[in-house]
C-alpha cells in the first residue's frame, strides 16, 4: 500500500484514560442512596417522596435559572443537583411543608454551591448549607417528628406538607421522638434493631443504618468512596462514646447506639465524603473525619440539640482548607536520608 | 526493599502509580525481525540530548553502511553512523517528531549492495582503562534507547565526589504496548551480559542488577539462570505497576533509595541503563561498531503486523508503515509509548535513536480514550493518590487554571514532575493535567530566559 497525503491527528500524551467518569461517579452515589431512600419511603408514605420531589426540584430549578443559557442542559446533565437536592431532602423530615423543602433545594445550590463559582468550588457540603438555612429559618418545623406510617397508610400524605407557603403550618396532634431526642432528654435508649432496620422516627434518609451501609459498600467497591472518612467518624464516635458511658451510663448512650441513631451514617458515608469539601491527602483525610467524630458526640452529649452531624461536618469543612495546607504529601527525594 | 514486602506481598514497587491496560500480549512472543530498507533514509543531526552533531560528509559523497557521517560536538554530544550504503542526497532541514524542522542528513541508498558493516575496529574491552571505555562508548554514537536519548559516555562518566555502587540495568517496560526491551532480553541476553559488564567497568561499580516486571516471567527465568554464578549481577523482580520503569521509581523499588530531588542516581550511587542500550552497547563495542539499528515495537490497533522490529535508524515512518500495513482510519501516530510518546504529525518523519516503539491508533480507539467532556476538578484525589512523585496534581491543575505558573514551581514543586501522566490517566473529571504542567514548565522556562536576557 503506497501512502501519500495522509491526514494525521494530533494529540498530546498520554493517550491512555481510565474510563471513570464524574459523570458516572454521581450516578454511583444516586444509586447507592436508592435503598435508603426507598426504605425511608415505605416507613414515611408518599408525604416523604413529595417533600424529596419538592426539594429536588428546588435544586436543579435554581441550578437552571442561574446558569448560562448554553451550558443549563449540561449541567443539569452532570446530576450534581439531583444530588444535592436528594441528599437534602433525606436529612429532611417527613412532615415538612413542602415549600419549605422546595426553598431548602433552592438554598442548597444557590448558597451552598453557585455563589461559590459552581461545581468544585464550594467550601461547605451544598446539601448541608440548605439544611442549616431551613434548621435556622424554620426551626420548629425542621424538629417536628411524625411516626412512621404502616404500608396501609402509604397513601396519606401529612397534613403539614401541603401548607400554603409563609403561612404557619398546622401540626397534627401526632409527633414523634427520635431516637436522639428520647436519649437526650428523657434517657430512654431505643433497641439497635430497630436503629438498624430504619423503624425509628427521624429524616426520611437517615433510620434505616443497615441500607445506608450498604450503599457504602457499594460505593467503596466502585471505588467512588475514601473509606478513610466513614471509618475515622464512626471510629472516632465509636470509641468517645464508649468513655463517656463508662463515665456516665445513664446519660449517655453505648457506642453502638451512637453510631447508628440519628443522621451519622448518611452523613459519615454520603455527606462528609463528598471530596470537593474534604482534604485531599490521606493524613488530611484523617484528621477530618476525627474532628467530625470528636464533634459529633461534644455536640450531641452537651449541645442544645440532640443531633450534631450536621455542624460537625459543616465545621469541618470550613477547616478543610487550613488541613490541606499543613498535609501537604512529602515530596519524593525531598527531605529523606537514604540508608 | 520496598514497603510492599514488609507488607508480604514479595514483589518490589514503589508508592502510587497506576494500572492501564498492558496491550503487550499481541507482541510479546513475536521474535525481532529485520525490516526491509527505506529507498531513502533521514538522519537528524540531533537524535539525542546535548549539542547536535557535525555532518563530515558532503552532498554527492559516497557512504558505507556504518561510516562516520557526522561527529560529536563537544562532550555532550554523540556522533553520527551512515546506516546504509549509498550516497548522501541532502544536508538541510527536515521534519521531526517534535514538530519544527531540523537539520538533516539525506542518503540515497544503492539497491542491490550487501548493506554489510564494512568499518570496524577490534577492542579488548577487558583490557581497557575506564577513559578509553567511555571514549569509545562515545564513538559508538550510543544514547539511551529507552527514550531519553541521553548520551551514555555521559551517564557512564562519574561526577567528582560521587561513587558509583551499583549498575542498573532497566528491563521494567512499563509502558502499554511495547514489548522491545522484552525481545532483546530474550533473545540478545549475552549482548546484554556483555554490556552491563562495560557498564560495571566504565563506572566502577561493583554489582548489577537487572530490573524486570513480573509480567515477563520467561526473561526473568531465562536470565536467572544467565546470570554469572559469582553473584556480581543479579535479577531484580517488581511488582508490574506505571511508572515502575521511571529511574527514581525503580531505584526506589530495588533499594529503598530515594534519589534527591532535583539530582541524579549517581547521587544514590546508581548508573541507570535501558536494557535495550546495554545489549546494543555488547554488540557494538568488542567491534568498534557505530549504532546504526535498533529494536522498536510497532503495534496498536491500526497496524496490520505488529511485531518487534529491528529497523535502521533513519527509516521514515511512512516506509515502516507501508511494510507493515496500514488500517484505513488509522489516525494517530505516536512515537514511544502510549503513555508519554510522543503525536507525529508527518509521516516523514524518521525512527531516530530514541524511538523504542511507534503506535498507530484508529479513529475508533482514539475516541474511547479521548475525554469528551471535561469537568470541574471535584478535588476526588484520584491524582493525588497516584503522582509517584507525591505531587499535589489536583492543586497543581487548579493553579494551571489561574496561570500561576510561578507558584505552581515555588509552593507544590512542579519542576519535580517528570510528565509521566499518571494524574490525566485518572482523572475521572478529565482534566488533561500533565499537559497543563508541561505548559506551564514551558512558560516558566521561556519567563526565566527573558529575564537573563
Amino acid at each position: 500500500m503506497k501512502l501519500k497525503e495522509h491526514r494525521l491527528k494530533l494529540q498530546a500524551a498520554p493517550l491512555l484514560k481510565q474510563s471513570m467518569t464524574t459523570g458516572q461517579t454521581m450516578r454511583d452515589v444516586l444509586l447507592a442512596l436508592l435503598p435508603a431512600t426507598l426504605a425511608g419511603l415505605w416507613y414515611f408514605g408518599l408525604g416523604a417522596l413529595l417533600v424529596l420531589i419538592a426539594s429536588i426540584a428546588g435544586a436543579m430549578l435554581t441550578e437552571w435559572l442561574f446558569s448560562p443559557a448554553e451550558s443549563r442542559m449540561q449541567r443539569l446533565s452532570d446530576n450534581t443537583a439531583l444530588l444535592t437536592g436528594l441528599l437534602l431532602g433525606l436529612t429532611l423530615p417527613p412532615a415538612l411543608p413542602l415549600w419549605m423543602a422546595f426553598i431548602g433545594g433552592a438554598a442548597s445550590i444557590g448558597l451552598g454551591k453557585l455563589i461559590w463559582g459552581g461545581m468544585g468550588q464550594n467550601l461547605f457540603n451544598p446539601a448541608l448549607v440548605g439544611r442549616a438555612f431551613l434548621l435556622a429559618t424554620f426551626p420548629i418545623a425542621m424538629t417536628t417528628w411524625s411516626p412512621q406510617s404502616g404500608p396501609t397508610e402509604f397513601f396519606q400524605i401529612y397534613a403539614s406538607n401541603l401548607a400554603a407557603p409563609f403561612m404557619q403550618s398546622v401540626y397534627d396532634g401526632i409527633s414523634a421522638a427520635t431516637p436522639l431526642g428520647l436519649m437526650k432528654f428523657e434517657q430512654q435508649s431505643t433497641g439497635l434493631w430497630a436503629l438498624v432496620s430504619g423503624n425509628t422516627s427521624g429524616c426520611i434518609g437517615e433510620t434505616s443504618g443497615l441500607l445506608l451501609l450498604l450503599g457504602g459498600l457499594y460505593l467503596l467497591l466502585r471505588r467512588d468512596l475514601d473509606w478513610r472518612i466513614p471509618a475515622g467518624i464512626l471510629g472516632t464516635v465509636a470509641l468517645f462514646s464508649t468513655t463517656l458511658y463508662i463515665v456516665d451510663s445513664t446519660h449517655y448512650p453505648g457506642p453502638l447506639f451512637s453510631v447508628f441513631s440519628g443522621g451519622l451514617l448518611l452523613g459519615a458515608i454520603f455527606m462528609a465524603t463528598d471530596p470537593v469539601t474534604s482534604p485531599l491527602t490521606p493524613r488530611g483525610t484523617w484528621i477530618f473525619a476525627v474532628g467530625i467524630g470528636v464533634l459529633v458526640v461534644l455536640i450531641r452529649a452537651y449541645g442544645g440539640f440532640p443531633e450534631g452531624v450536621m455542624y460537625a461536618i459543616l465545621l469541618m469543612n470550613a477547616a478543610t482548607p487550613l488541613i490541606d495546607r499543613y498535609t501537604q504529601p512529602r515530596v519524593f527525594g525531598k527531605g529523606i536520608k537514604n540508608p | 526493599m520496598g514497603m510492599m514486602q514488609l507488607f508480604g506481598f514479595g514483589k518490589a514497587t514503589f508508592s502510587h502509580g497506576i494500572h492501564p491496560p498492558e496491550y503487550k500480549a499481541v507482541t510479546e512472543q513475536k521474535s525481532i525481525r529485520r525490516l526491509a530498507f527505506a529507498p531513502e533514509m533521514i538522519l537528524p543531526l540531533s537524535q539525542h540530548f546535548g549539542a547536535p552533531s557535525i555532518p563530515v560528509v558532503h552532498v554527492g559523497q559516497e557512504v558505507v553502511r556504518g561510516e562516520l557521517v557526522a561527529r560529536a560536538d563537544g562532550f555532550m554530544s554523540v556522533p553520527l553512523h551512515a546506516p546504509a550504503t549509498g550516497k548522501i542526497k541532502s544536508i538541510g532541514l527536515m521534519p521531526t517528531a517534535r514538530g519544527p524542522k531540523a537539520p538533516a542528513i539525506v542518503l540515497k541508498l544503492y539497491s542491490g549492495v550487501s548493506q554489510e558493516v564494512l568499518y570496524s575496529s577490534d577492542q579488548n574491552i577487558a583490557d581497557m582503562s575506564q577513559q578509553a571505555i567511555i571514549q569509545a562508548v562515545k564513538d559508538t554514537g550510543m544514547v539511551g534507547l529507552g527514550g531519553a536519548s541521553f548520551p551514555t559516555h555521559v551517564k557512564m562518566t562519574v561526577p567528582d565526589g560521587q561513587k558509583i555502587e551499583v549498575v542498573m540495568a532497566n528491563g521494567c517496560e512499563c509502558e502499554p504496548y511495547l514489548t522491545t526491551d522484552h525481545r532483546v532480553m530474550m533473545e540478545y541476553s549475552m549482548d546484554l551480559f556483555t554490556g552491563i559488564r562495560v557498564a560495571m567497568q566504565a563506572t566502577g561499580a561493583g554489582r548489577a542488577i537487572i530490573g524486570i516486571e513480573d509480567n515477563k516471567p520467561d526473561v526473568i527465568e531465562a536470565l536467572r539462570k544467565a546470570c554469572p554464578a559469582d553473584g556480581s549481577v543479579t535479577v531484580g523482580v517488581m511488582k508490574t505497576k506505571y511508572p515502575q520503569g521511571a529511574e527514581k521509581m525503580m531505584i526506589k523499588a530495588l533499594l529503598g533509595r530515594e534519589v534527591p530531588s532535583g539530582g541524579y542516581p549517581s547521587a544514590v550511587g546508581v548508573s541507570m541503563y535501558n536494557v535495550a542500550t546495554l545489549s546494543q552497547l555488547g554488540a557494538l563495542l568488542p567491534q568498534g561498531h557505530g549504532l546504526i539499528e535498533r529494536v522498536i515495537t510497532v503495534s496498536g490497533p491500526g497496524i496490520e503486523k505488529p511485531g518487534n522490529y529491528l529497523v535502521a535508524l533513519g527509516t521514515p515512518l511512512r516506509h515502516v508503515l507501508e511494510q507493515l500495513g496500514f488500517q484505513g482510519d488509522a489516525r494517530e501516530l505516536i512515537m514511544g509509548g502510549p503513555m508519554m510518546g510522543v503525536s507525529v504529525a508527518s509521516l516523514d518523519v524518521p525512527v531516530t535513536k530514541g524511538v523504542s516503539g511507534i503506535l498507530v491508533l484508529t479513529e475508533e480507539s482514539m475516541s474511547k480514550q479521548i475525554p469528551k467532556k471535561v469537568w470541574p476538578c471535584i478535588r476526588c484525589a484520584h491524582c493525588v493518590q497516584a503522582c509517584p512523585i507525591h505531587l499535589n496534581p489536583s492543586e497543581l491543575g487548579m493553579l494551571a487554571a489561574k496561570r500561576q505558573y510561578e507558584t505552581m514551581e515555588k509552593r507544590y514543586h512542579l519542576n519535580d514532575c517528570f510528565e509521566c501522566g499518571c494524574c490525566t490517566y485518572v482523572c475521572p473529571s478529565g482534566i488533561p493535567l500533565v499537559q497543563y504542567f508541561r505548559i506551564a514548565k514551558a512558560i516558566n522556562r521561556e519567563n526565566r530566559e527573558r529575564a537573563a536576557v
